[in-house]
């Protein structure tokens, strides 16, 4: 249903293997420090599809903003490849919760950004062309982002990301504030992307059962400062299905780690 | 109450005039103008102003032209919106022509130097046009100069106190401090200062359009959302591109706010400048007729700057939807 992009990737790159090794973050609030990471160790294979859960405010926004290379942690250290991640590069990208697309820019403008950042703009017509096609966007080419629906908008900031052959994509809640119909799509779309392409994905969501639907593995944090509580390995084949009994145990397994027990 | 119900039928009844029959505003501001001109060539002068019969004709050729577009008005295009909007104020301007010519030409009610009937302005253009000229090319020269290097420079000097902490650190002081004094209180050091009064007023100007423009420009790549810089900086985008094409198009609107207020600022002081120490330009003109007390010289050159200062704003007008066409609401589908 997807139109697949490896017409134009010669050969997909594989995903990045990422490692967190005894990470510690924090933010100065109001001068004083607030922890929100605290020794987290964490590996995650090429190509695996990772989903991080948590309390809100817990800091899984902040360890993907680590493995994008927004920020360097106060301790320990982010790698991929087992190279230390010391700034951001488009091998690592992250997609918001909120599409921040520029609003400026029109939508195939917003999805050569990467492109014409790196200089390579006058060589990317067709991929950024294949990206938009990818995301069903093409007839909104020349739409600006305020004209988009949200889920429009999401889309496109998923070409935006992938157009730049990811290694590493970095999803931070990116279906949030979408309507459940909408989600339910991008869910299939998100799978049948990775599907195709092999990147590693690290996803931060707050819905169980979005990552049973989606991840190999889950990761549970503990509330702020974030460790690691527990691991669920989800070795279900894709698709998925929401009633599937097992998806309904281990949905029950993650809610009385996060302390719901109903 | 029956006459309100049928005037409102009249202006529903606009849509099928534009179908071919004719436009009926067209005509009645026909008439009015027809009117004005039989006003001004039918009763004498209390005193003579020059230019009465041309005006007269002047009006009676416009009074053609209005019924002439008043039959063709299904046959006008995009004009013919234009028209029929505007209709009534064609009506009113023939009206105010006619009332004006009265008061002042006419019954002289009005204290004689200090007003002077439409075919006096006239008069002036017909007479003075080419000093006129001059004062227009020196006004605009002087203008020129000084808008665009005020804009050029509190633009870039905006951005960089908007994306330096340094710049920001020593210049926004500066700027907070220098920035609220209306442009004019310089004018007695800027005499001394520049060599030539030509430079002092350019200077004038430029200070009058740069410093609003500075000041928004970075507060407005102050308020940038941080977010955007985020997601270029994973897309691989170095400093140079934050700057030019993230932190500046995100700024614009502000920055357009700041060249409107400059825009104003600067025709504030340019007068002003002209008045006391240009040898041409139209604050020059204004200040050496009033000085002969030649007040249909100083209403026709007012008449002038009006129309320089409106199309100046309305320029900057189009060039802002054109640049900032991408907003909410200002896209047209």
């Amino acid at each position: 249903m997807v139109t697949p992009v490896a017409g134009t990737a010669p050969q997909p790159a594989a995903g990045f293997a990422v490692d967190f090794r005894g990470v510690s973050h924090r933010y100065d609030l109001d001068g004083r420090p607030l922890p929100v990471l605290q020794q987290i160790d964490l590996t995650v294979q090429p190509g695996e599809f990772l989903a991080l859960l948590g309390p809100s405010g817990c800091g899984k926004s902040t360890l993907l903003r680590l493995a994008a290379g927004l920020e360097k942690p106060v301790a320990g250290e982010a790698q991929a490849d087992g190279a230390a991640i010391s700034g951001p590069d488009p091998s690592r990208v992250l997609v918001f919760q909120d599409p921040t697309l520029f609003p400026w820019r029109s939508v195939r403008d917003n999805v050569a950004v990467g492109p014409q950042a790196r200089g390579i703009l006058a060589a990317s017509q067709k991929r950024i062309d294949d990206a938009l096609r990818l995301v069903k966007l093409d007839a909104f080419a020349s739409a600006f982002p305020h004209q988009l629906s949200g889920g429009m908008a999401q889309r496109a900031a998923l070409a935006r990301a992938l157009v730049n052959d990811p290694r590493l994509l970095l999803l931070d809640e990116p279906l949030g504030r979408l309507d459940s119909l909408t989600r339910l799509t991008m869910q299939e779309e998100l799978l049948s992307l990775w599907r195709q392409a092999r990147y590693t994905v690290i996803l931060v969501t707050h819905d169980v059962e979005e990552a049973l639907l989606l991840s190999q593995r889950i990761v549970v944090l503990t509330e702020r400062p974030a460790r690691v509580k527990a691991e669920v390995v989800v070795d279900l084949p894709y698709p998925r299905r929401r009633d599937d009994p097992r998806i309904v145990a281990r949905r029950q397994e993650i809610l009385e780690t996060l302390g719901f027990s109903s | 109450m029956s006459v309100a119900v049928e005037q409102r039928d009249d202006s529903a009844a606009l849509a099928p005039v534009l179908g071919g029959a004719v436009w009926r505003h067209g005509l009645i501001a026909a008439a009015a103008w027809i009117v004005a001109a039989l006003v001004t060539v039918a009763l004498p002068d209390v005193v003579p102003w020059g230019s009465r019969d041309l005006f007269a004709g002047s009006l009676l050729a416009g009074a053609a032209v209005l019924a002439v577009l008043a039959f063709l008005i299904g046959r006008v295009g995009r004009l013919s919106s234009w028209l029929v909007r505007y209709g009534p104020w064609f009506i009113a301007l023939g009206v105010w022509f006619a009332l004006w010519e009265l008061i002042t030409a006419k019954f002289g009610w009005l204290p004689k130097p200090f007003f002077s009937p439409p075919h006096g302005l006239l008069h002036v253009y017909v007479v003075d046009w080419q000093r006129l000229l001059i004062c227009i090319a020196y006004t605009a020269r002087l203008w020129s100069i000084g808008f665009a290097g005020g804009i050029v420079l509190g633009f870039v000097g905006g951005v960089a106190l908007g994306w330096s902490k340094s710049f920001a650190y020593w210049g926004m002081p500066i700027l907070k401090l220098i920035g609220p004094v209306p442009a004019s209180a310089w004018i007695p050091a800027t005499f001394f200062l520049f060599p030539t009064t030509f430079q002092a007023s350019i200077f004038l100007v430029a200070l009058a359009s740069g410093i609003p423009v500075a000041i928004l420009t970075a507060s407005g790549i102050n308020t940038v959302n941080r977010a955007y810089y985020d997601v270029a900086r994973t897309l691989g985008a170095d400093n140079r591109f934050l700057v030019l094409r993230v932190a500046i198009p995100a700024a614009l609107p502000n920055v357009f706010v700041g060249l409107f207020m400059g825009l104003y600022y600067s025709f504030a002081v340019l007068v002003v400048a002209e008045m006391l120490g240009a040898k041409y330009g139209l604050g020059w003109y204004l200040q050496f007729q009033t000085a002969y007390s030649a007040y249909a010289n100083v209403y026709a050159a007012l008449v002038v700057m009006a129309l320089i200062c409106s199309g100046l704003v309305k320029l900057l007008f189009l060039v802002r939807d054109r640049l900032l066409g991408w907003q909410k609401g200002v896209v047209q589908w």
